[in-house]
């Protein structure tokens, strides 16, 4: 049952011939101008262009021959109506919806940290990433899920794959989510990291947040939108007023703290905020932070086409040699582990499979929610390529390279960096700190730092005035570290019930989430996994980004290849076998990337965690201390670190081969078959249920 | 339904905030109230009140997809 594909018009052709050569080249004029600097223009341009065909061409030939999406068919938002979960809703507000839950701080931060090999490597893997691999998994897990009552990807696993591997997969995802917690917050540390500014207007959200769930609770009982005016309006001052703290001594000495206080800090913060009651904390920060995330990628879009900024990092840098300060390791893979939200992110299909399938009302629309969404989220992360590819390189690796390799003082690191091939001089460095409020800006990896920088400059570039760079470079901060923050505490809460779970397979009191001592007993366990990291990446010599990113990437990227590998099993399960390489190409790409990766870091001679590890002990049995070690405790404990770390490579690598297994098993058996073998549920037609 | 793209500054306005309030984990009050009467007239109503608290319960209550 295919429905036909209809023959476009004369016009639209002309149309669809324009939009391939104006992105031809855009695309050529990005490529080919190398030593002269480029507009990014060219590369927006470009970028929409490729969105636009992929859109056109590619998702249209997933839904009609690969899913055989069908708009008669009624969807589970129409079959289960409870006007609570399942609502069929328009197309328009679901769209918002997807995208809302699926953009987040990852599309900001990897293509940043990527662009320490030039923009040109990013921008091609998101453009490519994203038309056949991240928004493929989207919208296919989507579809999936549309056929299957909006079940979720651990569901829909167990039931094509089988009971085992369902509940390997759903152990991979909790390590992961560890994971992101941990490095999103290590992102909050690093920016945070003695800036009185920044940590008070952070600090000051609390208060705000607390004020906010009062007043939805007691004074005027939901009215979201009304509060969280009220609440920017809040934040805003907040800003306004963390300068006259930053100046005021007496005042700074309260928010100044090192990556280690603000470590504990976070994870006292995320133990209470997951504890007490949604609605005092968790949920008023979550509304603030969901509209500044929308406002805030809206401001980046207007910035960057009102200054059309020239990008001042070359195209390719020489680190694409793997010998780079932000992250170490060649260009394969390490590129397409660090760039994954915005380009393929596994973390999606999970939300492609949650909320969004239940609201659907037309199997039609999945096509441009799906697909759609992602291409969307892929703007996002070329935005960010541009922002941080606008800014002086030598301050962006400034910012972004650890203390280690380039010293602590202004001095050192416009040395270190000159050395580089980037010229900068240390008064730039310095220049560049006072304009944002801050006393330094050596040390700040994580992207979000680099980030802000790159909006307040071209935010100022559009609105000029005193101060005002400092103010946007805290808005940034601000809105960044929000997101984020609401990320852990919720995470937190959805770890402490998976935890709660397990724990109840083998005492079932535990399993209790409105018992007290259960709650607190599994929040512990949740905030100790992900605080474990957080702490390590705090006190790691290399600034633990450099560490836990390629982790969180590799895990992010297995989730991702294990959702294609359920995309292609229903592929062959349903007979399509002509189409099998549009799921199966991305899958064996991610399981490739991932393996090279992982093995790697586990046994290059330069960039493995056991080269590390076997460094610091060699170090430690002769009774020598290795910066930025001072006693042998500490000496022990990066061993440990590092260890731990070759353990979780080794962990996700094995995840992967086993799904590998299971999943070729699978698919070989439903090849073997001779009849359709998917877990569908049933035809019924949208006529027949609706009036 | 209305799937075409929402044209007066009305409609817009009703996309925002229904878009706003679905993306906090709140559906239509209005959607929900037409269904319990249509299709289950026994149930009491709640008040938008009582709608929110429960919506925002269920929101934080695991399982909970958001990204990173």
């Amino acid at each position: 049952m295919q429905s036909a594909i209809p023959k476009p018009s004369p016009a639209g052709k002309i149309l669809w011939a324009a939009i391939a050569i104006v992105g031809a080249w855009c695309l050529g004029v990005v490529a080919l101008r190398r030593g002269e600097p480029i507009n990014a223009i060219w590369i927006v341009t470009a970028s929409i262009a490729v969105f636009l065909i992929g859109y056109r061409f590619y998702s249209r030939l997933i839904a009609t021959r690969v899913l055989q999406l069908d708009p008669s068919r009624a969807t589970p938002a129409v079959l289960r109506n409870d006007g609570l979960d399942y609502v069929p809703t328009d197309k328009w507000v679901v769209f918002g919806h997807h995208f809302a839950a699926i953009a987040g701080a990852g599309p900001l931060v990897g293509p940043v940290l990527a662009a320490q090999m030039g923009y040109l490597p990013g921008m091609l893997w998101i453009l490519v990433g994203v038309v056949f691999a991240g928004a493929v998994q989207d919208f296919m897990i989507l579809g999936l899920s549309l056929r299957r009552d909006g079940r979720s990807l651990g569901h829909m696993l167990r039931e094509e794959l089988g009971e085992v591997p369902g509940v390997i997969a759903m152990v991979g995802v909790l390590v992961l989510m560890m994971i992101v917690l941990a490095v999103l917050a290590l992102v909050v540390v690093k920016a945070l990291t003695h800036s009185p500014w920044g940590t008070f207007t952070v600090a000051a959200t609390i208060p705000i947040a607390l004020l906010m769930g009062l007043y939805l609770r007691y004074l005027r009982p939901g009215r979201i939108l009304e509060v969280s005016i009220i609440g920017v309006i809040l934040l805003l001052a907040s800003i306004w007023y963390g300068k006259t703290v930053n100046d005021t001594p007496a005042l700074a000495v309260l928010f100044d703290y090192d990556a280690k206080a603000l470590a504990w800090w976070l994870i006292g913060y995320g133990f209470f905020a997951s504890v007490l009651p949604v609605w005092l904390l968790l949920a008023p920060r979550d509304y603030l932070s969901t509209f500044l995330k929308i406002g805030t990628i809206a401001l980046l879009a207007l910035a960057i086409f009102l200054s059309a900024p020239t990008l001042q990092m070359p195209a390719v840098t020489k680190f694409i040699d793997g010998s780079g300060p932000v992250f170490q390791g060649n260009l394969f893979p390490f590129l397409f582990i660090t760039i994954a939200c915005g380009a393929v992110s596994g973390w999606h299909s999970i939300i492609a499979s949650g909320t969004t399938p239940k609201l659907l009302a037309n199997e039609g629309e999945a096509r441009m929610v799906g697909y759609g969404g992602m291409l969307m989220e892929a703007f996002v992360a070329i935005m960010a390529l541009i922002a941080a590819a606008s800014l002086h390189p030598g301050v962006y690796f400034a910012m972004n390279s650890p203390g280690a390799l380039v010293g602590t003082t202004v001095q050192d690191a416009a040395t270190a960096i000159s050395g580089w091939g980037f010229t900068v001089t240390p008064a730039e460095l310095t220049e560049t700190a006072k304009n944002i409020g801050e006393s330094t800006i050596l040390g700040r990896a994580g992207g979000a730092p680099t980030l802000a920088v790159g909006m307040a400059q071209l935010l100022h570039g559009i609105m000029p005035g005193e101060n005002m760079m400092a103010l946007w470079y805290h808005y940034a901060i601000l809105f960044e570290a929000l997101f984020i923050l609401t990320t852990v505490d919720a995470g937190t809460r959805v770890g402490r019930f998976m935890i709660q779970e397990l724990a109840g397979m083998a005492y079932a009191p535990l399993k209790k989430t409105e018992s007290w001592v259960s709650n607190v007993i599994a929040t512990v366990i949740c905030v100790g996994l992900w605080g474990y990291f957080l702490y390590q990446g705090a006190v790691d010599p290399l600034g633990g980004i450099n560490t836990l990113w390629p982790l969180f990437g590799i895990a992010n990227q297995m989730l991702a290849a294990i959702a294609l590998m359920l995309a292609t099993l229903v592929v062959v399960k349903l007979k399509r076998k002509r189409y099998v390489l549009v799921p199966a190409v991305p899958a064996a790409w991610l399981v490739v990337c991932t393996l090279t990766a992982g093995w790697q870091k586990l046994f290059d001679a330069k960039i493995s965690f056991t080269a590390a590890a076997q460094k610091y002990a060699e170090a430690a049995a002769a009774n020598k201390l290795l910066p930025p070690a001072k006693t042998a405790e500490e000496m022990q404990r990066i061993i440990t670190n590092n260890r731990v770390d070759m353990a979780l490579t080794g962990l996700f690598m094995l995840l992967v081969l086993v799904m590998l297994f299971f999943s070729l098993r699978a698919i070989a058996r439903a090849w073997r078959a001779n009849h359709a073998t998917a877990h569908e549920e049933p035809y019924v037609a949208l006529s027949s249920v609706t009036p | 339904m209305d799937t075409s793209i929402p044209a007066s500054p009305r409609t817009l306005w009703k996309w925002a905030v229904q878009t706003a309030r679905l993306c906090c984990g709140v559906p239509d009050y209005d959607v929900y109230v037409k269904h319990l009467r249509e299709h289950h007239p026994e149930r009491p109503v709640p008040s938008y009140g009582e709608f929110f608290r429960e919506r925002q319960e269920a929101r934080y209550r695991g399982t909970g997809g958001r990204c990173c």
